[in-house]
């Protein structure tokens, strides 16, 4: 049985915003479905009584007080901006 | 010999008995680097109008005695996910090409303390994915003792520069072993250090449960000079740790009596190449003679490592890579209707295929309905993992073993077959995965090709790890030959 679809593929990329083409799709398909069933190997450990580890340190939360700090200035924050106008970044039309 | 195939604290003595300058040592970089790179191709920018300049006020202050820093006048490459201020800095991405960084990251300002110089910047496999360079948006790095081979990956440019002497160390960051495995193949002492043992402050994160920066060298003394200049917590970065940085070089004791090294036999066992698994049983028999012992012991979780690793990383590098949408920084594709047609357009014609397909594979992960099954899946693996080390290390001061399978590979040979590729980190993910610190130190040849021994400590042990590697490098000195090139 296929582990992923080729409509769960597109449907994933359109969640990553990555524009597929159908020979991709394709070379998705087959490249994601070998990963995953390389990752169902996972299931031979049974893990119901495991806690999940999201981080290896001892983490707590990291408190400051809520001072003006200095930060990029305008023109710094902009240097990179592909597209901008009156010392704001500008996008396409975000609605249709 | 280049004067970049000496010793940190060789290099020291001549600038301070007025034998050598600054900017000759400096010269001998970018000299080095127009004679080799062209095959190495190592690096990406370099910076050599500010590096020379930097050399000059670096020799007024050594007319002056006025020499402060650890690194003074030390020649460095930069992997080119660390960012630099006003340096181009593209993580080996078409999407990055003209992105120019408006602060550093925290470890450029501890090596600006310690008064390095920075040459340029080093070439990658894209955002840090891959084993071989060979997913560089750019070029392929290759490897300096054969040209034919791959350098390791994913800091390939890290590990070949230092290798070819064009640079005196270099830093690089490891999320499943892309520190320790091109040092391995390259032949250089390669750490990655504890989890939050440096900051990430300014590394561009790929997996940031697992990312760690650290030093490339030649010798394990260099090794641990850079990495006091770059440790420490910073509020930066609340996943750095606020534990003490040691005194790093007073571990070099040369002593290892009475140390007791734990030989997982997962690490020798299939897959790992004859001459590798030889190399490693030659080494144990040097720290054996110098009074250290070991045992055979097993960290049985490890065959599910890479599988854990592949789901955690792609997952968060699925979310981490969100940001490249071609609104505050890289290069935007042109001709999009709306905003979301200019997102897809823009990170299709900028990521490259191996950054894609984890893009598309955490993506998957993360998404409703397989979060728990995959997922949060290998998270409970992961602790599993992490307690194999946890149990070992309780009574054993360090785990050996090789840092790779095998030597290193052909250009071109894995490169369409994602699963073999990531075999090749089998015995460094799991590391990662336990945030424990690891070195490799060269340990001999296969073929011609370098092999890399791998020490494993506990966590902020990374001074017992230098301790085990320094003894065993001076009673061998492997690192003494050099590749020709």
């Amino acid at each position: 049985m296929e582990r992923i679809s080729k409509d769960q593929v597109r449907h994933v990329a359109h969640l990553a915003r990555l524009s597929v083409t159908e020979d991709e799709v394709d070379t998705f398909t087959e490249q994601l479905d070998a990963i995953i069933g390389f990752a169902e190997q996972l299931n031979e450990l049974d893990t119901e009584n495991v806690e999940a580890t999201t981080h290896v340190l001892d983490i707590h939360n990291v408190l400051r007080e809520d001072e003006e700090r200095p930060s990029l200035t305008r023109e710094e924050a902009l240097k990179n901006a592909p597209d901008q106008e009156d010392g704001q970044v500008k996008v396409p039309s975000v609605l249709e | 010999m280049s004067i970049l195939e000496e010793s940190f604290s060789s290099i020291h003595k001549k600038l301070h008995n007025k034998e050598l300058k600054v900017s000759e040592v400096v010269d001998a970089s970018f000299k080095r680097i127009k004679e080799v790179d062209n095959q190495v191709q190592a690096f990406l920018t370099l910076d050599e109008e500010n590096a020379r300049q930097q050399a000059e006020k670096l020799d007024e202050a050594l007319a002056n005695e006025n020499t402060r820093g650890l690194l003074f006048g030390l020649p460095a490459g930069i992997k080119d996910n660390i960012i630099t201020n006003g340096l181009r800095t593209t993580c080996a991405s078409q999407l990055l090409a003209n992105f120019e960084p408006v602060h550093n990251a925290n470890v450029m300002d501890g090596l600006e303390k310690a008064e390095s110089v920075t040459i340029g910047k080093l070439n990658m496999d894209e955002f840090a994915m891959g084993s071989s360079n060979e997913n560089s948006g750019f070029q392929t790095t290759r490897n300096p003792w054969n040209t034919e081979y791959v350098p390791g990956g994913s800091s390939g440019g890290a590990a070949a520069a230092v290798a070819a002497g064009e640079v005196s160390f270099s830093l690089g960051s490891d999320t499943g072993g892309s520190i320790r495995q091109p040092a391995s193949y390259c032949g250089v002492v390669g750490l990655k250090p504890t989890y939050g043992r440096v900051s990430r402050y300014g590394l561009v994160a790929f997996a940031s449960s697992l990312d760690q920066i650290g030093p490339l060298t030649q010798t394990v003394e260099d090794n641990a000079l850079v990495l006091g200049q770059i440790a420490g917590h910073s509020k930066s970065d609340s996943t750095s740790a606020d534990v003490p940085v040691s005194d790093y070089l007073s571990s070099l004791t040369g002593d290892v009596k009475g140390m007791k090294i734990a030989v997982p036999k997962e690490y020798l066992g299939e897959g790992v190449s004859e001459d590798v698994r030889n190399r490693v049983l030659e080494a144990l028999k040097v720290l054996e003679e110098q009074g250290a012992s070991w045992e055979e012991v097993s960290l049985p979780h490890s065959q599910y490592a890479v599988a854990a690793y592949y789901l955690l990383a792609s997952s968060e590098a699925s979310a981490n890579l969100a940001r490249f949408d071609g609104v505050r920084y890289g290069v935007r594709a042109e001709q999009a209707d709306n905003l979301i047609d200019m997102y897809k357009h823009t990170r299709s014609q900028g990521f490259g295929d191996e950054v894609k397909r984890r893009i598309m594979l955490g993506t998957f992960a993360l998404s409703s309905g397989y979060y728990d099954a995959y997922y949060k899946k290998a998270q409970k693996v992961r602790t599993l993992i992490k307690q194999d080390f946890d149990n070992i290390l309780k009574d054993y001061d360090v785990i050996v073993g090789p840092t790779a399978p095998t030597t290193a590979f052909k250009v071109g040979e894995k490169v369409n077959d994602p699963l073999t590729m990531y075999a090749n980190d089998i015995l460094t993910i799991p590391v990662n995965l336990a945030g424990v610190p690891a070195i490799s130190v060269p340990c001999g040849f296969s073929g011609g090709l370098p092999v890399g021994l791998q020490i494993i400590s506990r966590p902020f042990e990374e001074g017992t790890v230098y301790r085990a590697a320094h003894a065993y490098e001076q009673a061998t000195n492997h690192n003494k030959t050099k590749p020709e090139l």
